[in-house]
Formats: C-alpha cells, structure tokens, sequence
C-alpha cells in the first residue's frame, strides 16, 4: 500500500497547488462542505442566512457547545467518553447562580452588581466543574470503571443535583458583570473588534513566519515563498472578513435609545453603534488557542495522543496514563464550566433544562469535525467547525421552516454520513493527518 | 568471562517470582549480566522470559525477589525508574503510538522542551535524522505516522529509542522476529557494536542459533522455573535444545 511512495525518486515529481501549500485536506473538506450548506441555506431562504445578524447569531450560538467540543476531543482521543457534560454545565450553572443571587448577596453582604461578584461566582463554578471532572476522571482511570458507565451515571446524578440544589426553580436575574459573556450583552464594539482583528493577523502572521524559521533552523525543507504569502493572505483575509461582518451588525435604534436612556442622556439622531466581536466568541477564541497549544506543543497534549495510540507504549514509556485521564476528565469539567458561564449569561439566567442533551451536541461536534472514536486522532478547529456545521445545520433548517421532527432527523443523519466519509477518507488516506 | 568471578555484575535479579492470579509465571528466577555481555534468555512461549525481564524494565513489580544494579539494591517500581537506571527495552510489540511520527516516538516520556516548556518538535526531529542516520540510513518518513511505516523501519525507530539515551542495560524482547534477512543482520552488527562499547544486553529469543552467534552466556526457562544458565562455547546446539523442551541441564546429563 506504501511501497508507491518508497520507491526512489529521481525527478522531482509536479505537485498540485493543495501539497504545495501544504493544507489539510481533511480541513478543507469540511470548509468546503461547510460553505456549500451556507450558500444552499442562503438561497433557500432568499438570502436571509447570509446576513451579518444571522452571522452573529450563529456565531453567539456555537460558543457554548464549541468550547465544550474543544475538551471532547481530548476525552475521545483517549478513547473515552463524556456523557455528562449537559449534566455537569447544568450544575456549573446552578452554582453560579444561587453564588452570584444567594450566597455571595446576603451570607457576605455584596450587592448583586459587586465588581468582585462574578469573578467569584465564576471562579466557582470553574473550580466545582473541574473537581467533578477530576473525580470522574479518577473514577475512570485509578478504579478502572469505563468511562461510558461513569459518565451515564454522571449525566443522571448531576442533572439532579443541579435541580436538588435550586428545587428546580429558575434562578435570576444574575448579575450584570457576569452577563456580558452572553452574547448580545457584552460585545467589544467596532473599534476594539478591528484592533482585536489586527492583533489576529499580526499573530498568525508571526506563527507562519516563526514556524518557517525554525525549520530553516534545523535545515528542514520548507514551502516556496509565494506559498507562504499565499497562506498568510488567506488567513489574514479571513479574520479581517469574519471581523468585518460582525462589525456589519448594527444594534437596533429602540436598544440604543434604552442604553442612552439608561446613562440619562438622549441619543443623538442619526447615532449608530455596531455590536462587534461578542465576549463569548472572545472567550472562545481563546479557548481555541490555548487548546491548540496544549494538543500540539505540550508534553500533556503529546501524552494524550500517544495514549489513544496506544494505551500500552505509553505506559512503558513512562507515562501515568491514569494521572492523566484524571487531568483530561477534570479540563472536560472545567470547560462545561466555562460553557455554563456562557450559556446562562446568554439566558439571563438559570434554568432547570439548561444544558440538556448538550453532551450528545458536544460528541457530535467533535466527531463530524474528525475525531475518531477509537482514539488517537482528532483536532480542535475541527471540533469547533463541527459544532459550527451543526448549528448552521440546525438554525438554517428553522429559517428554512423545517418541522422540528425533521430538523432532528436530518442532523441525526447527517452525524452518521459524517462519520462515514471519514471513515472513506482515512482508508484512502491511510490514516494521515 | 573468566574476569566475571571478580567483577560485580551490571545487573542481578535475584530469586525473582511474580504470579497472576495463582499462576506463577515466574519462579525464584535468578539471573545476572556483565557489562559488554550479551545474555540470551530462551524457552518455549509462556516460559516467563518476557515477565521476568518485563520486571527488570518497570512493567511489571515482582512479588518477591530483589533486583540489583552495580551491587546495589534497587526498587523499580515503574518504566520510569528503570529509565532512571539506564535501563532501556526494546519490547516485542514495539510499543509505539501508531498515530505519532517517528520523533515523537523515539522521544516520548523524555520530550525535548523548549525555554518556555514547549515540545520542540524541531529539535526533536533533528535528533531523530541524526541517530537514524546511524542506523537506518534509508529512513525518510519524518513527517508519517509510524502506522505508514514497514515493519523494519518501525523496528529501527523501536531500536534508536534504545540506543538514543546512552543505555547501559538494553533489553531486546525478539528484535529479529519480524524481519527479513538483511534487517536481522543489521541488528546483528548493532549488538556487536553495542556490546564493544560495553553495555549489557539481555537477548530474549527463540531463535537458538541467533543465540549462538551473539551470546556469551545462554539462560534457559521453563514453566516460569530456570533450567540453568550455561557458557555458549561450551555448549552445542543439542544442549540447548534439551534445556528449552526438556529442561535438563547439560550437567546433569554429563553425571549420569
């Protein structure tokens, strides 16, 4: 199957633009697909899909299952399993509420609106999520339970320790500094989206030129100049334009004027106000990045991939897998966490039902953006592509005017197509990433 | 060997036993090695040869027994601390992570780390071209998986793990089985070469003229019991044929 590419090469054989610009193939066909639905979305709905406040919409609706996906994927790749990330954002959520209402407001005499309330609430609930994750994860690794079973019974028990804990009431309104990783709440406006744009390029600018130092450092062969530049400008051109479009969305005359309203001033006429990059999608950004490093550049990333490779020569290797699902579990928990910060602040509040079916969300993002279930392959921008792909799936559908039934079965099946192309794609590829 | 009698030994496992649920598959074993010696273990499948030295690499804890290093006790509790020792082992199964490259093979558990704490890929990879170079010089695939890769090439990635981190005590589990000809005898002239720099090797095989070839000493096992630990040159093929299926010591028949 290999011995093609062994054979000794004399001439330097053409190559197509794709190997030259050395891009993800695999990547590259979920844009392309991701794309497609897009424009077909667009059309179907006379152009109503493609609009900057569908775009920021779409993109406030991701965030939460997105940053959990970016942990599934590093939970999968270990050949294990999270079924209880609804469960655990719900109880996260639960925490951070009655700690931003209750707890910190009348046991420690802050106000509602305190600067140091939502830190606190939301230092909180990172630290409960990451326990339960934590414990989970020693559940799994030291006393060898499998991680299917644990998480079952977690999906069971945190729901209801959520709903023990409110008595099943819904919990607000929560405070205004915690609101503004909601979405509509807190966005950066238009001047700081363009500086957080060209802080965007200039970092990926510095990464592709930093990564081709160091292989001309170690006498690697690197890709010809243009490619480079070509790379950069494609990158580059894509923030700026996602920038772009968030900045395109202009906030509603009649919220303005209750913004003014509520300084005491009045709006100037003809005033107008884009929203920008909302927090969360920030928040989410940075989750991306730091995930990135962590699978890539880390010795804890680099463990987490050789174990789903092969549990066993890890482990001659010196590695101690279990500490190590610990630590796996126990970032799955702190990013549920982290999603429940968002998911209650896009709300305004804590529900009862908040979160519910998230964990099956979360694994299907994960495996449509190309994590293998049987471990040792997967990436973050995929995950995050694959919550993405599904929720444009699944809000295009409600704008297209899909029953509910139907928008269920189209996604379930479109999870199992996914799952089958890639399946086609490895087996052509020989399992290259 | 006759300087052995002075000498303290590299490596001393002494009355070594280790059960699995009632089933001893290794029964007051004891066994020593040199420095610049090559030790064959033989016997049949499930003799113990690969528990016993599985002891010795941290994979497995012995239920009794004491190993020594240098005449001096140790306690090797898990891969890591017989890295500590030096100690390096070229498993059977190749224990490599399939979906990684060759590098982060051969460095896996012992990173190469830049100032801030970053895997070093880079540097890594360097490495891996350099020792590879030594020992495979047709090697190219750096970027692949080592699932893309031939058996003997994973092989060699298995054996430049060994060698890269200065072992004094290498432990090869069946490195000739999956190979052909001139791989087997590329690794033939890498013991040599090892053993000239003196580092002590245990060589587990079933291959009893490979053993002829490359061991000064042979240590036989069966049924998780040592039949006898003999000098090559004084021994024949048949000798060793008796000790694997039969478990009789050449000695005992010699008195008979």
């Amino acid at each position: 199957m290999t011995d093609t590419s062994s054979a000794p090469i004399a001439v330097q054989p053409r190559k197509s633009i794709v190997q030259t610009l050395e891009l993800d193939t695999r990547l590259l066909g979920m844009i392309g697909a991701f794309v497609v639905l897009c424009i077909g979305f667009d059309l179907l709905t006379g152009g109503r899909f493609l609009t900057p406040r569908n775009v920021f919409n779409l993109t406030i609706q991701t965030v939460s299952v997105a940053i959990m996906a970016t942990g599934m994927v590093f939970v999968i790749v270990t050949r294990n399993i999270d079924l209880s990330v609804g469960s655990l954002l719900a109880t996260c959520s639960a925490t951070m509420a009655m700690m931003q209402t209750w707890i910190l407001p009348d046991l420690l005499g802050l106000g509602l609106n305190h600067p140091v309330t939502a830190p606190i609430a939301i230092f909180s609930g990172l630290v409960i999520g990451g326990l339960i994750g934590a414990f989970q994860g020693y559940l799994i690794g030291y006393l060898a339970i499998p991680a299917f079973i644990v998480t079952l019974g977690g999906l069971l028990v945190w729901r209801n320790v959520a709903w023990y804990m409110t008595s099943g009431q819904t919990i607000g309104p929560l405070d205004k500094n915690f609101m503004v990783f909601g979405g509509t709440n807190g966005t950066l406006g238009a001047f700081w989206s363009w500086v957080f744009g060209a802080i965007a390029v200039l970092a990926a600018l510095y990464s592709i030129w930093n990564a081709r130092r160091n292989k001309l450092a170690h006498g690697f062969p690197v890709k010809p100049l243009w490619a480079e530049a070509v790379m950069g400008a494609i990158v580059s051109g894509a923030i700026l334009g996602f920038v772009a479009s968030l900045n395109a969305y202009q906030i509603p005359v009649r919220r303005l004027k209750r913004l003014f309203e509520a300084r005491g001033e009045t709006m100037p006429e003809g005033y107008s106000e884009a929203y920008g990059l909302p927090v969360s999608v920030l928040v989410l950004i940075l989750v991306a990045i730091g995930m990135t490093i962590i699978a890539k550049r880390t010795r804890f990333g680099r463990y987490i991939f050789a174990t789903g490779g092969n549990p066993d020569a890890a482990e001659l290797s010196g590695i101690n897998t279990r500490m190590l699902t610990v630590k796996v579990f126990a970032l799955m928990g702190a990013l549920a966490a982290l999603s429940a910060v968002v998911a209650s602040a896009r709300l305004g509040n804590h529900s009862n039902d908040i979160g519910t079916l998230d964990e099956l969300r979360v694994i299907a993002a994960a495996v449509i953006g190309g994590t293998a279930l049987s471990g040792g392959f997967g990436t973050i921008r995929g995950a995050i592509l694959g919550a993405l792909i599904m929720q444009s799936l699944q809000s295009g559908m409600a704008m297209v005017g899909v029953d509910a039934p139907l928008q269920n079965i189209v996604v379930g099946a479109v999870l199992v197509l996914a799952v089958w192309i890639d399946i086609l794609y490895r087996k052509k590829t020989g399992e290259r990433l | 060997m006759t300087a052995q009698a002075q000498q303290v030994p590299l490596v001393e496992m002494r009355d070594i036993s280790v059960a699995f649920g009632g089933v001893r598959a290794v029964d007051g074993v004891t066994v020593d090695l040199f420095p610049g010696e090559v030790v064959g273990l033989l016997g049949h499948n499930g003799a113990g040869k690969t528990t016993l030295i599985k002891v010795l690499s941290g994979a497995y804890q012995a239920d009794e027994g004491e190993i020594f290093i240098n005449g001096e006790k140790v306690n090797i509790s898990n891969p890591r601390d017989a890295r500590a020792y030096n100690i390096e082992t070229i498993y059977q199964t190749l224990a490599l992570a399939d979906n990684l490259d060759a590098a982060s093979n051969l460095f896996l558990g012992r990173e190469i780390v830049t100032s801030v704490g970053l895997v070093d890929d880079g540097a890594m990879e360097a490495e891996a071209r350099k020792i590879m170079a030594r020992l495979n010089p047709n090697f190219e695939k750096f970027s692949a998986p080592v699932s893309a890769l031939s058996g003997g090439q994973r092989q060699s990635v298995a054996i430049a793990r060994a060698v890269y981190f200065n072992a004094r005590i290498l432990i090869m589990d069946e490195p000739t089985a999956a190979l052909g000809p001139h791989e087997t005898q590329m690794v033939s002239e890498l013991i040599q070469q090892l053993k000239s720099e003196g580092i002590g090797i245990f060589l587990i095989s079933h291959d009893i003229h490979e053993v002829m070839d490359l061991c000064d000493r042979a240590s036989v096992m069966k049924n998780g019991k040592l039949v006898g630990t003999v000098d090559v040159a004084e021994v024949t093929d048949d000798d060793l044929l008796g000790m694997i299926i039969l478990g009789k010591h050449p000695q005992d028949k010699a008195k008979s």
